[in-house]
């Protein structure tokens, strides 16, 4: 009778074989842009992430203008949507009356589902008129804030304050949705506690249920952060693609997966393709650095709790 | 024990599995297209071979790549001469860069490209030398979007050089006003915008700015992809028009059909002789017939045709070139190819406006079917 014990084998083999299938394509696809980026990267050497110039005509390629693009967009989307969604989830799962729960709780989610590129035209035709004819004058008359470097120049519409808000929008689903389980997994005991030593209910939630659900909310946030470092389409639509550093958020600018999507297919030159290649190493790069500084966050904070 | 003999297979077969995943994934994605092509290219000469020997009067299929522009009219070509010849011609819409990396490479029987070859691309080349081979025309609009102007705006090229220069920034600068005396222009930003990706489009509008700007042709020069001084960038055809038609006050230039088809405002450009034309299918036909007068007898057809001489002739007008080597790949193919270009030649053209393409000047098609015959089977 060891059917019982070659069962639980071939188990652990499949098992084992599916956990090891990630890491591995993870590191093919590494290795595989790294190796086609690698012509650009040996031309440029470290001078492809801090060049400030992306000409294509001139075969001269700097990343630096994409990275900071992708960067601060991205920055700016969790800084607009964290709150946001925070805030969403605790409506729901501390204060919402339960029949709206439910109903509130799927379309915050269905705000995930919605195809990129819906919401590039909903940018277009909808956020990027708005930001130019209301969101600009008034920063800028109702403000003053014109002044300011990150609200000078013209108002085109496109430019990193719309990426900004697109991509705030995208990665609220994410943030909320987690924070919305965490929170709901909070122990029924921590909040009776603190009622109990006569904390009211917004006492209740800062001091007992927030903390004690910290590391959980980060993970959200953490995970919209790698959707908005990777989101294309919608930021391609509203960024205005200009390869440019500048402090204005009205400003047109560009992302690293946008030039990507941008330039591939028309790419002629060999070392073309290959800059273009080295953007897609770069993001993953970029990626990896961010999460594991959100990680190190992570590790900070729970120590210092503990 | 006979059962672990039969787990034993089982993970060999999960282990295989796996790595066969794995190797797909591999594939490096930025030639996924051309790999495709690849295989239908074998498959299709595997095809040839294959009947060859059976019928008296061997088949083959051709396959091309290339301009975007273009590949609607091929399509239609290609669809209508299948039911006369019964010869498949395959384009697959890539763009004309691609189109020209994959005729260097033989992967295709020939390219589509909005812009000539360079000399250099014609050097590396594989399959040695390549002939270009003009098709249909294409024009490109400036457009805009002034909604108060009630009559087309009237540019010089110069103007619009400065214009894309960030020369000049305001719909009302004097420049603009002296050209439009009938009309009052507003004080607004002028909002460039400009294709971001590489295009045929961007290098038939750089074409003409370098050809009547020196400050242009001294700076940005011509190019399918520009280092632009100032402006917004959209991708494609659709993107620029979705730009100039969200922002006010902004300037773009699309492909001369595209701007037709969507009724986006067209400029009226100046042209070499000083008068006002607007960009119809008819003016740039005209703009090749100008073009033509000048021509050498032995010329490769790899030219320009922007701000030519003659009456009513559009100035921002291109070719799009069909790219055929000299020596193709096999005989049969050069027949099936020489076949194909005299029919697009006579027949083809025909059909070329009412698909919103300009087509050749007659004085040109007597001179491009001669030459037809120079395309042969592989050299000796």
């Amino acid at each position: 009778m060891d059917g019982g014990a070659v069962g639980d084998r071939v188990y652990r083999w499949m098992i084992t074989g599916f956990a090891c299938v990630v890491p591995f394509l993870l590191c093919l696809i590494a290795w595989e842009v790294f190796r086609a980026g690698w012509p650009a990267l040996h031309t440029f050497r470290l001078g492809f992430f801090t060049d400030s110039e992306w000409d294509a005509q001139h075969g001269k390629f700097g990343a630096a203008p994409a990275i900071y693009g992708t960067l601060v967009s991205s920055f700016i989307a969790l800084l607009i949507a964290t709150p946001l969604a925070v805030g969403v989830a605790v409506f729901l799962s501390e204060l919402a009356p339960r029949p709206v729960r439910q109903p509130i709780a799927f379309l915050v989610d269905l705000l995930a589902a919605i195809p990129s590129v819906v919401y590039g035209l909903w940018g277009i035709f909808v956020l990027v008129p708005f930001v130019r004819v209301d969101v600009t004058p008034f920063l800028k008359d109702t403000l003053h804030l014109g002044g300011l470097p990150f609200f000078s120049g013209p108002a085109y519409g496109y430019g990193m304050l719309s990426a900004s808000l697109i991509l705030a929008i995208m990665v609220l689903p994410y943030i909320s949705a987690v924070t919305r389980e965490v929170l709901i997994a909070v122990p029924r005991s921590q909040r009776e506690a603190a009622l109990a030593l006569g904390a009211t209910r917004w006492e209740m939630i800062r001091d007992a249920v927030l903390p004690y659900a910290r590391s959980g909310i980060i993970g959200g946030i953490i995970l919209g952060l790698g959707r908005a470092l990777g989101e294309t389409m919608a930021v391609t639509m509203v960024i205005g693609n200009r390869a440019e550093i500048s402090a204005s958020l009205l400003a047109p600018g560009y992302t690293m997966a946008s030039i990507i999507a941008n330039e591939f297919a028309e790419a002629t030159s060999e070392l073309h393709i290959s800059a273009l290649m080295a953007m897609g190493a770069a993001l993953f790069l970029v990626t990896i650095v961010v999460n594991a500084i959100a990680r190190w966050l992570v590790w900070r904070v729970n120590r210092e709790a503990a | 024990m006979p059962n672990s003999h039969r787990i034993f297979d089982l993970r060999a077969d999960w282990s295989a599995l796996l790595l066969c995943a794995a190797a797909t994934a591999a594939c490096s994605p930025g030639h996924k297209s051309s790999a495709d092509s690849a295989a239908a290219d074998r498959a299709a000469k595997d095809t040839t071979h294959a009947a060859a020997p059976a019928t008296s009067s061997p088949r083959a299929d051709l396959t091309g790549a290339g301009s975007s522009f273009a590949a609607p009219i091929y399509g239609a070509w290609a669809a209508a001469y299948a039911k006369l010849a019964a010869v498949h011609i395959n384009y697959q819409s890539v763009g004309s860069g691609a189109g020209i990396r994959q005729l260097s490479q033989q992967i295709v029987d020939f390219g589509g490209s909005d812009g000539p070859m360079t000399d250099q691309q014609m050097a590396q080349a594989k399959g040695g030398p390549i002939l270009h081979f003009p098709t249909v025309l294409g024009g490109v609009s400036i457009t805009y979007n002034l909604p108060d102007l009630k009559q087309p705006l009237k540019l010089t090229g110069p103007v619009v050089a400065d214009i894309y220069l960030g020369k000049i920034t305001k719909w009302n600068a004097p420049q603009l006003a002296a050209l439009n005396p009938d009309v009052t222009l507003p004080s607004q930003d002028i909002v460039v915008t400009h294709r971001t990706e590489g295009s045929g489009t961007t290098y038939i509008f750089t074409d003409y700015l370098t050809a009547v700007s020196p400050a242009w042709a001294n700076g940005p020069g011509k190019a399918q992809v520009i280092n632009w001084p100032v402006g917004l960038g959209g991708k494609g055809s659709e993107g620029v028009t979705g730009l100039v038609k969200q922002t006010p006050g902004a300037i773009g230039y699309v492909e001369l059909s595209y701007a037709n088809h969507n009724h986006l405002p067209s400029a009226l450009i100046k042209d070499a002789r000083g008068e006002w034309v607007a960009p119809t299918l008819e003016s740039v036909t005209a703009a090749a017939a100008g073009a033509v007068t000048k021509l050498p007898a032995n010329t490769d057809y790899r030219i320009s045709i922007v701000n030519p001489p003659g009456k009513g002739a559009y100035p921002i007008a291109s070719f799009t070139w069909m790219l055929i080597y000299r020596h193709m790949s096999d005989s049969t193919k050069a027949r099936e190819m020489r076949d194909f270009l005299r029919w697009a030649y006579t027949e083809g053209e025909k059909s070329a406006a009412s698909l919103d393409y300009a087509p050749m000047p007659a004085s040109m098609v007597p001179r491009l079917t001669a030459r037809i015959d120079s395309i042969m089977g592989p050299a000796r």
